[in-house]
């Protein structure tokens, strides 16, 4: 019990283990900070800066920040909000996310976290960029067009050797995260599943799957994402 | 100096059309045509996607039969994977859809009747168009606005419960269905409080055809009179000759009856229909192959569905199917107004399909999807509420769509509608030098009774202007005239 550390978050009142990831600590206390490139059981990387908080006036990232004795944490305020609505809208422009015919609809956190920021038009202009479909593997369908550049597919989908299924290719507007042409085409079922439920939006699809859930049972169907997080 | 009159753009049409009548230097028509500004952009970006996305991506075609899009590109990929060609279903899957299709048909064909053509027949083609309205119709006969409305409502309710959402859901997958039917959601449709029921929307169906059947009474000679011209029908038929409209052979009959497409298997459409193209228009002509392109075009739709199939599967429907038959006795119906009579007649059938199938326990199963070898090709085709609706897919090695060719029921009505307006025209416009308001509402009503969807898009209804404008042969404007 020694290590407990004291702390809050927008006022509130919370209590941790100190050393405790802020996002971990904050869902301890039944408070939710988005994250989108954070996965549990994988070390944070601090990517994609959707976990945004202000301690001592300074931005700092809710994922990869321990949590220590006395801070004061900004969290839910209009600034940041806008903050994080931007990187939502930053993403959606940079990429090609076409929500209404993608099979992870209802299912994406990109997606979630617009609504939950109330996106309506980016503030940006879209960049419509032009991405390429890799289907060429047996079980997962690779859509470039969605992918965030997030990781946690590169993080956390490896075989019993510890080799990475997912990996970057090429560098600034050429970037992008491919699937290993020799290990892909080994791919179990299982793994395949785990790749799609990796990736928080719909860039890993497994093959011959898509829309089998009905709408109503999909995750964020009936509640914004982070509405998991009380106590 | 012969003038060009365009009427642009269509009001209480979904989409846009624009209409030009061509007329010479005696003033009289010479050639009218229908310019429809069809997108056929969907063919071009399914490729290279996954085909299962294939029903959710084209069904966004349309805002008001999504569904048809939804379900015939299902009925394709069911192809692909292997599922058969339209009865290899398991008996959820087959009767879920089937339930979709014909909620999909109940609230179209709702919604065509009461909102947008039924304006029509209430204040008269030549009323003040500020009237001749649904509002129109909410203030004057209120109960027949609430009417439509919940009509359409329980239509989009049984969607809802098939396919996840009112419009633009998830329900069809290749293969089969993702949901079958709870228990609380088929007691609600059979059992739901007053007028939300089965029962009710029968009756209520019932109601409108005798409604058209007064009207017709009365005012004989015009709906007998307008655009009236032979022509083909074509539609699919259930394979012993019933109104089938989720499933069932390629039929086409001639202007006599005759048939000139003999139930043939829909797999093999392309050895039939031909699509031509006309450098006037951004919509192809399809018609029937053997009979060349002058003979072999063909009306869909209600009125072509009337005339293709032997009988109505349904009794109440089947009753009003054999006094609407007697009218021409027996022959095939080409009478252009009477497609509403024709419509109003499936919207009964429909009514007692949904109802039927309420009543099948099958609904509630939960063996929903099924595959078999997989196919590299595969056509859909479905009677959408305006018509035989074509889907047709061909994928590569990698499960992605590789070719994709949709003919909707707009396009098969085409030719048709090209030749009820010019009919108008030369009847109303002949010998004139203005454009009065009737010959703008003449025209609307020939496209109208149609049902088309214009180039597919979802639009607030009457809210877009009508414009004509009249040109000499060297193109200058000579007159224009909007209405509101
Ligand atoms: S594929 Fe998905 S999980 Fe992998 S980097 Fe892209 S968005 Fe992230
Ligand atoms: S979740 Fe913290 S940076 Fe992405």
């Amino acid at each position: 019990m020694s290590n407990l550390v004291k702390f809050r978050i927008d006022k509130t009142e919370c209590m941790a283990e100190a050393g405790k990831y802020i996002v971990e600590a904050a869902k301890e206390n039944g408070i939710y900070i988005p994250t989108l490139c954070n996965m549990p059981g994988v070390k944070p990387q601090g990517a994609c800066r959707i976990c945004t908080v202000r301690i001592n006036n300074r931005l700092m990232t809710a994922c990869t920040t321990p949590i220590a004795d006395g801070m004061e944490i900004e969290m839910d305020i209009p600034e940041l909000n806008d903050l994080r609505k931007a990187i939502v809208e930053m993403l959606f422009v940079s990429g090609n996310h076409f929500c209404p015919a993608c099979e992870k609809s209802g299912d994406c956190e990109l997606q979630a976290l617009a609504y939950r920021y109330q996106m309506f038009v980016p503030r940006f202009p879209y960049e419509f960029p032009q991405k390429e479909v890799d289907a060429s593997s047996t079980r997962i369908i690779k859509d470039q067009n969605r992918c965030i550049f997030c990781k946690r597919c590169i993080k956390s989908v490896k075989d019993e050797q510890g080799r990475s299924y997912f990996a970057f290719r090429h560098r600034g507007h050429k970037l992008e995260v491919v699937l290993d042409k020799e290990l892909g085409m080994s791919m179990s079922e299982e793994k395949a599943e785990q790749a799609m439920q990796s990736c928080p939006v719909g860039s890993i699809l497994v093959k011959e799957k898509g829309f089998s859930k009905p709408i109503g049972k999909r995750k964020f169907d009936h509640s914004p994402i982070g509405s998991d997080i009380k106590l | 100096m012969s003038k060009k009159i365009t009427i642009e753009p269509v009001t209480r049409v979904e989409g846009h059309g624009k209409v030009t009548i061509h007329m010479d230097n005696q003033g009289k028509v010479y050639q009218t045509r229908l310019h429809i500004v069809e997108f056929r952009g969907f063919e071009r970006f399914v490729q290279g996607r996954p085909y299962w996305e294939a029903p959710v991506l084209v069904q966004r075609l349309c805002g008001i039969c999504p569904v048809s899009h939804h379900l015939a590109a299902a009925k394709a990929l069911d192809v692909i994977v292997g599922a058969g060609t339209g009865e290899g279903l398991t008996p959820t899957g087959e009767k879920m859809r089937r339930l979709m299709h014909y909620g999909q048909i109940f609230q179209s064909h709702a919604l065509h009747f009461f909102h947008l053509s039924s304006p029509d027949f209430l204040f008269g083609i030549d009323a003040d168009p500020n009237i001749r309205n649904v509002i129109g119709v909410a203030l004057k006969h209120p109960d027949l606005a609430v009417q439509g409305v919940m009509m359409r409502k329980f239509g989009q309710e049984i969607i809802r419960a098939t396919a996840g959402k009112k419009i633009h859901g998830t329900g069809a997958i290749p293969g089969g269905i993702n949901k079958n039917l709870s228990v609380e959601e088929r007691d609600e449709f059979l059992k739901g409080a007053d007028p939300l029921n089965a029962d009710k929307m029968v009756s209520w169906a019932q109601d409108a055809v005798e409604f058209f059947k007064g009207y017709y009474k009365a005012n004989k000679e015009f709906i007998d009179n307008f655009a009236h011209f032979p022509s083909n029908h074509l539609s699919i038929v259930r394979k012993d000759g019933a109104m089938d409209l989720y499933h069932g052979v390629l039929r086409a009959v001639d202007a006599e009856g005759k048939k000139i497409l003999h139930d043939v298997d829909y797999q093999e459409y392309n050895k039939y229909i031909e699509e031509e193209v006309r450098s006037w228009s951004y919509m192809k002509f399809p018609y029937i192959k053997e009979l060349g392109q002058d003979h072999g075009w063909y009306r869909v739709g209600p009125l072509a569905r009337l005339n293709t199939c032997d009988f109505i599967p349904t009794p109440l429907a089947q009753k009003e199917f054999e006094l609407y038959k007697s009218l021409t006795n027996g022959k095939p119906n080409s009478f252009c107004l009477h497609t509403h009579y024709a419509r109003l007649i499936e919207t009964l059938h429909a009514a007692e399909v949904i109802r039927d199938l309420l009543n099948d326990p099958d609904l509630l199963g939960d063996d929903l999807v099924i595959k078999g070898t997989k196919q590299k090709e595969g056509v859909g085709l479905l009677e959408a509420p305006r018509g035989t609706l074509f889907h047709h897919y061909r994928i590569n090695d990698n499960d992605q769509i590789e070719m994709a060719n949709l003919i909707v029921s707009t396009t098969n009505n085409n030719e048709p509608m090209n030749r009820s307006v010019n009919y108008v025209a030369k009847s109303i416009m002949d010998g004139k030098q203005e454009i009065t308001e009737s010959m703008m509402n003449a025209v609307e009503v020939a496209i109208r009774a149609y049902d088309p969807c214009l180039s597919c898009a979802t639009h607030a209804l009457g809210k877009m202007p009508l414009e004509i404008k009249l040109y000499d042969d060297n193109n200058n404007l000579l007159d224009a005239k909007k209405s509101q």
